[in-house]
């Protein structure tokens, strides 16, 4: 005879130690299956893409880098790639290649943690996010550098960015370049073939790759289930056309797949860079810009591959010196979209597991 | 009485007495009743300490270090934060078991102790079923911990108490069948003369049993990577959610308790308790339990969690077999040579160990799990 049971409905968050922000999942599990999920989220609404319309083009950009504050760098980039569209403002070649050697070192910045709380969310006490957190430490010393900020950094400007580099700077970024596939595979030696990661990880959290398209994902979600796409290559913006890197696709698309891609990701951030260096011309790093600028009446959208995904900006101008409207295409929240039905009949551990794959930032989901 | 007393071969005696002592029996028991309390409360305050540094150092950062001379003092700060802070009972929680699961499951943790030889024959009483007492007292602690997942009145509590019961359970069964073949090699129940019988330690001549009892009683207490029960990034702190200030502090000190019984019984059971060259016994012992405790946390810091049904699979389809046959064999070993072991089954015995790790360790299917809803 089996015992009647009946499921009940569990609240993971707002408040929760792996909601990464203040997200919540309103799950109904029977026992430990989860049978249903609802996301709720909008806890962190700080209504970013209203505030815009009432600040000047430039007053936006220190907005753009609260969104996903893991990657602010990339934030801005996007934010000012719309805005140059949009006021038809052409970027010095220097400022092209540091925006570029600054956007791919906030990838590996941002990947780090993302592995870290992932395996973080798998049970590992701590320890995989503290050494990547170490080596996080040293991207953000090198930005600290050039603009004197560790979180916000308010760098990429319209038309450059705010300062040229330090004499320092370079030094140190060649050095940190040359040490960083070495504790890339530090990581991969300590978990690559971890038996318990690949039971946690592994066939878990599949999201197919029709889903994944349909629901226009982007980013390692989006290349995990199989998909080769990189704005990068799609779209080439900046000077990104210049360089050699491959795009990592994983095959299933579970949560190991994702892992997997964001470790690739970073060699071949590391790869770009380096080709950066190389190539890094002289010259002026801003080209002149008024300070209040009124672009022509229209619009402009412009994306690039953030860390997390797809990010894009919607801008319309009616030729005042604040944009009429701002829309942001936040790939985090894209991406989480999917989170009920990858883990629909998983256990909640499971659950946490996935989420923890999907690498969300509240700050651009809730905006 | 004539039920629990065994004779053991010829001149056998009554273990079941205490060893002499000066002033005689209630002497010593309220004697070791203190040195017990006493030895527990500062090796849980050194192994908080130890593990606190251990771990930061594991984990590329120093660890606590600003209380006192390199943090010495951090496990006697968190004590009195933790004490002064108030203690909350949940409104619809059931107040009298939510006061007494803290008690119910330290005082078992305690009672082990009672049995530990510290060194030859220094034990608050040599039982002479020592270790089924150890195995019957410890599973009680899993009452203590269901009752303050019921009595919390908290979904996050319940799960971690489920879970905890059903991992206990589970883990039971290959805990006392690896201790059975420890048993049977050292022809005694009592503690005090199976660390008699190793004249070498048992972890040579069971290098399968000590896995097993390794792994199990790691499922035992709760430690990585079978820390189901307050797995922080899925249930927060399982059955010690609502649980604050003077209880939670016994809860933790509960956790700590049973770690250093798992220490001191593997000491005892594989590696030989107090025995050894040149230093005092005492000294034996404590080096050996920290070594042990050291192991422990070390695969914490190591490893990622398994899932629910991943535990209980590798309780029932893993340990299980293996315990059985390392039982197995060991009784062939001892009925085929009856004259003693010799030394060449340590070679033998390992080959087996390595033999049979190598074939069950394709045993966990990737992405099983999965239930239709």
């Amino acid at each position: 005879m089996a015992i009647k049971t009946e499921p009940f409905v569990l609240n993971l968050g707002p408040v929760h130690p792996s909601t990464h922000g203040v997200f919540r999942m309103r799950t109904t599990l029977d026992g430990e299956v989860v049978v249903d999920m609802e996301p709720v989220f909008g806890y962190l609404h700080r209504g970013i893409e209203k505030l815009a319309e009432e600040r000047t083009y430039t007053g936006v950009i220190p907005l753009t880098d609260r969104l996903d504050y893991l990657a602010s760098m990339s934030n801005t980039l996007a934010y000012v790639l719309a805005v140059e569209k949009l006021a038809g403002i052409t970027v010095p070649e220097r400022a092209e290649y540091l925006r570029v050697i600054m956007a791919e070192l906030q990838r590996i910045a941002s990947h780090l943690i993302a592995v870290g709380a992932f395996l973080n969310d798998c049970g590992a006490f701590m320890t995989p996010i503290l050494y990547m957190i170490r080596e996080r430490e040293k991207i953000l010393d090198l930005f600290d550098m050039v603009c004197g900020q560790r979180l916000t950094y308010n760098y990429m400007r319209v038309g450059g960015v705010s300062h040229d580099i330090p004499d320092e700077f370079l030094p140190a970024l060649d050095k940190f370049v040359n040490r960083m596939p070495g504790f890339i595979d530090e990581y991969d030696q300590l978990l690559k073939k971890n038996e318990i990661l690949l039971v946690r990880a592994k066939g878990v959290g599949i999201l197919p790759k029709e889903m994944a398209i349909n629901i226009s994902a982007g980013g390692p979600v989006l290349r995990g289930s199989g998909v080769k796409w990189d704005i990068r290559k799609a779209d080439p913006y900046s000077v990104y056309d210049r360089f050699e890197f491959d795009i990592p696709t994983g095959t299933v698309g579970d949560c190991y797949d994702r892992y997997r891609v964001r470790i690739e990701e970073m060699r071949q951030s590391v790869r770009i860079i380096k080709q950066a260096m190389e190539q890094l011309p002289s010259g002026a790093v801003k080209s002149e810009v008024p300070h209040l600028i009124r672009p022509p009446v229209g619009e402009a959208y412009a994306h690039i591959e953030a860390p997390k995904g797809e990010l894009g900006f919607y801008l319309v101008s009616d030729n005042s010196i604040a944009p009429y409207r701002c829309a942001i295409r936040a790939p985090s929240l894209i991406n989480l979209t999917a989170l009920c039905d990858m883990v629909k009949g998983w256990k909640v551990a499971d659950a946490i597991a996935t989420f923890g794959s999907i690498d969300i930032c509240m700050g651009e989901v809730d905006r | 009485m004539t039920i629990v007393e065994t004779s053991l071969g010829p001149g056998g005696r009554l273990a079941a007495l205490p060893p002499d002592w000066p002033g005689g029996y209630w002497w010593h028991w309220l004697v070791f009743v203190v040195i017990i309390l006493i030895f527990v409360v500062v090796m849980v305050m050194a192994f908080i300490y130890m593990e606190r540094r251990g771990l930061g150092r594991l984990q590329a950062r120093l660890g606590p270090n600003r209380a006192g001379p390199l943090g010495i003092l951090q496990p006697v700060a968190d004590a009195i934060k933790v004490l002064l802070k108030e203690d909350i009972i949940p409104a619809k929680g059931d107040k009298l078991v939510h006061w007494l699961a803290p008690v119910v499951a330290f005082v078992p943790a305690l009672m082990i102790f009672a049995v530990i030889p510290f060194q030859d024959g220094a034990l608050l009483v040599d039982l002479n079923i020592g270790i089924l007492y150890i195995v019957a007292i410890s599973s009680v602690a899993t009452v203590g911990v269901f009752m303050a997942g019921w009595a919390s009145n908290n979904k996050f509590s319940l799960l971690g108490a489920m879970r905890d019961v059903a991992q206990v359970v589970s883990y039971e069964i290959p805990l006392v069948l690896s201790i059975a073949g420890v048993v049977l090699v050292a022809g005694s129940l009592s503690m005090n003369e199976i660390v008699e019988a190793q004249s070498v330690p048992f972890i040579l001549l069971q290098p399968l049993g000590f896995l097993i009892f390794f792994m199990a009683a790691c499922a035992e207490v709760n430690r990585t990577p079978f820390d189901l029960l307050e797995a922080e990034s899925e249930i927060v702190a399982g059955f010690h959610t609502e649980y604050s200030g003077m209880k939670f502090a016994l809860f933790y000190l509960v956790e700590y308790t049973e770690v250093l019984a798992l220490s001191a019984i593997i000491t005892t059971l594989f590696l030989s308790g107090w025995r050894g060259p040149l230093l005092p016994p005492f000294l034996w012992f404590l080096i050996k339990v920290v070594a042990v405790f050291f192991l422990i946390f070390w695969v914490r810091s190591t490893i990622p969690r398994l899932r629910i049904d991943q535990v209980m699979a590798f309780a029932w389809k893993c340990l299980l077999p293996l315990a059985l046959i390392n039982l197995f064999i060991t009784g062939l070993e001892i009925v085929a040579l009856p004259e003693g072991l010799p030394w060449f089954l340590i070679l033998v015995n390992i080959a087996i160990m390595v033999v049979l790790v190598v074939l069950w360790s394709g045993f966990f299917k990737l992405g099983g799990g999965r239930v239709e809803v």
